[in-house]
């Protein structure tokens, strides 16, 4: 990479893998998980945490050396939130039936443990333009798992892709539905969600041996 | 009434961690021990029965569209609605830490088994969670609120205890190497809200018994009304044959 030094870039794909904010720091699964029985959504709110965790570490970095230490959780819940507002409203005026379908979930990604997590643990303490990559790769890393996990759950529930039907027409009984394959709504109901994720983390951690917990 | 079947709803079927997902954060990283799980659950029951209602309050009387009318007609169509995040995040910030302080003062040995948990609840998603599905689901009464409160606490308390006495046990067992700690606690979780699954039915059946009382109920006047009427014609009629 010409634009980035070794050591930045490694800031960026560090937390898409071997460092993932899902798998292995286990930070922000709280509203990831609800929200992925479609791609859309998932892909949705990816590009919020995204844009929300790149600004808000800029911002909270910026800041670092004026906050006091004693009221720092607060003054960062501000900062996240007023971020947060903007995406809602964002989506709420371009994208009216997907906020429906995030509800909350655009809400809680204040408390997105990652976001907390990634502002005490490196943009209080770097500079505005490591902290900004920090924040963009961890929240990459975050989206990636999304995304799999959308994937997976919206294929293999409903046979649709964004939507379009991409394994043929289940009623019609053409493409794959033919052969006598069957969606499986249980992929859609929540509890799918935490089981394919524990598949995601079984697979990564069987392939890199040095992240097994004893 | 209303309130039971809130409570076992908030509890069962909707349970924070199991249908919702939230609290996920700290349910995975303090579940390692039965005894800081207790006393984290605790925690989140206190906190969530103080800041829904608390919430609920702010909602009705100045967020929501039309709720500054009591400051004076000029002031009914304002909708400050999308002040909500920031409201509620406040507000549990700022209670997290008086709550901490209060109990410091008066009650120590409440302190040191909650104390050191206080400060990991302002950013526990079930915390904020709670408010804003109070909000979304449009609970009617205070009342109902704190009740809210209270259930989906108790929910997220029971769903940790579980858990956390799962993972005490499950380290005695021969878990697949890349399986063992986080990988294996994400699909027991799967498997456990596959279990809670099963409540969904719990207070359908009787929705449906209290509706058909409340119809039958509606129904008797009227044909009562319909039997006086049909004496009154019977009669008349009799009069005017006379």
């Amino acid at each position: 990479m010409g634009l980035l030094s070794k050591k930045d870039a490694n800031l960026i794909l560090d937390p898409l893998a071997d460092n993932n904010p899902i798998t292995i720091q286990v930070l922000g699964i709280c509203s990831a998980l609800a929200i992925t029985a479609e791609l859309k959504a998932s892909l949705v709110m990816a590009i919020s945490v995204i844009f929300v965790m790149g600004v808000g570490n800029v911002v909270i970095s910026l800041m670092r050396n004026i906050i006091p230490s004693k009221i720092r959780i607060i003054v960062q819940l501000i900062v996240v939130a007023t971020l947060v507002i903007i995406v809602d409203l964002v989506l709420k005026a371009f994208a009216y039936e997907l906020s429906k379908t995030l509800s909350v979930f655009v809400g809680l990604i204040i408390t997105n443990c990652i976001i907390m997590g990634r502002f005490e643990a490196f943009a209080l303490a770097n500079g505005t333009w490591r902290s900004f990559l920090d924040g963009i790769g961890n929240a990459l890393g975050y989206g990636v798992i999304l995304i799999i996990v959308g994937f997976f759950r919206e294929l293999l529930g409903s046979g649709t892709l964004f939507g379009i039907p991409v394994l043929g027409d289940p009623i019609a009984k053409t493409g794959l539905y033919a052969t006598g394959y069957e969606n499986n709504g249980f992929m859609i109901m929540p509890p799918m969600a935490l089981i394919v994720v524990g598949i995601i983390i079984w697979v990564q951690r069987s392939r890199n041996k040095a992240l097994i917990e004893d | 009434m209303e309130h039971i079947e809130l409570f076992f709803k908030s509890i069962f079927i909707d349970n924070m961690v199991f249908s919702v997902f939230l609290g996920m954060c700290s349910y995975l990283a303090v579940s390692k021990k039965v005894a800081t799980a207790v006393g984290l659950g605790a925690a989140v029951i206190f906190v969530l029965a103080i800041t829904v209602p608390l919430n609920w309050l702010l909602d009705q009387y100045l967020l929501q569209p039309g709720a500054l009318k009591w400051l004076g007609a000029e002031y009914a169509d304002y909708d400050l609605s999308f002040l909500s995040f920031i409201m509620f995040i406040a507000t549990i910030a700022t209670m997290v830490q008086l709550v901490e302080i209060i109990v410091e003062k008066f009650s120590p040995s409440l302190y040191n088994s909650l104390g050191i948990f206080l400060p990991l609840i302002a950013v526990n998603c079930a915390i904020l969670g709670g408010s804003l599905f109070m909000q979304s689901r449009e609970i009617a009464t205070l009342g109902l609120a704190t009740t809210y409160g209270i259930g989906s606490g108790i929910g997220w308390f029971i769903a940790i205890l579980a858990i956390a006495a799962i993972r005490e046990k499950i380290r005695y067992s021969n878990v697949p190497a890349p399986l063992r700690g986080l990988g294996i606690t994400f699909i027991i979780t799967g498997l456990m809200a596959i279990g809670f699954m099963s409540f969904g039915g719990m207070l359908t059946g009787g929705d449906e018994e209290v509706k058909t009382e409340e119809k039958t109920a509606v129904v008797e006047p009227v044909v009562k009304q319909e039997e006086n009427k049909t004496e009154a014609l019977a009669d008349n009629t009799i009069k005017v044959i006379e």
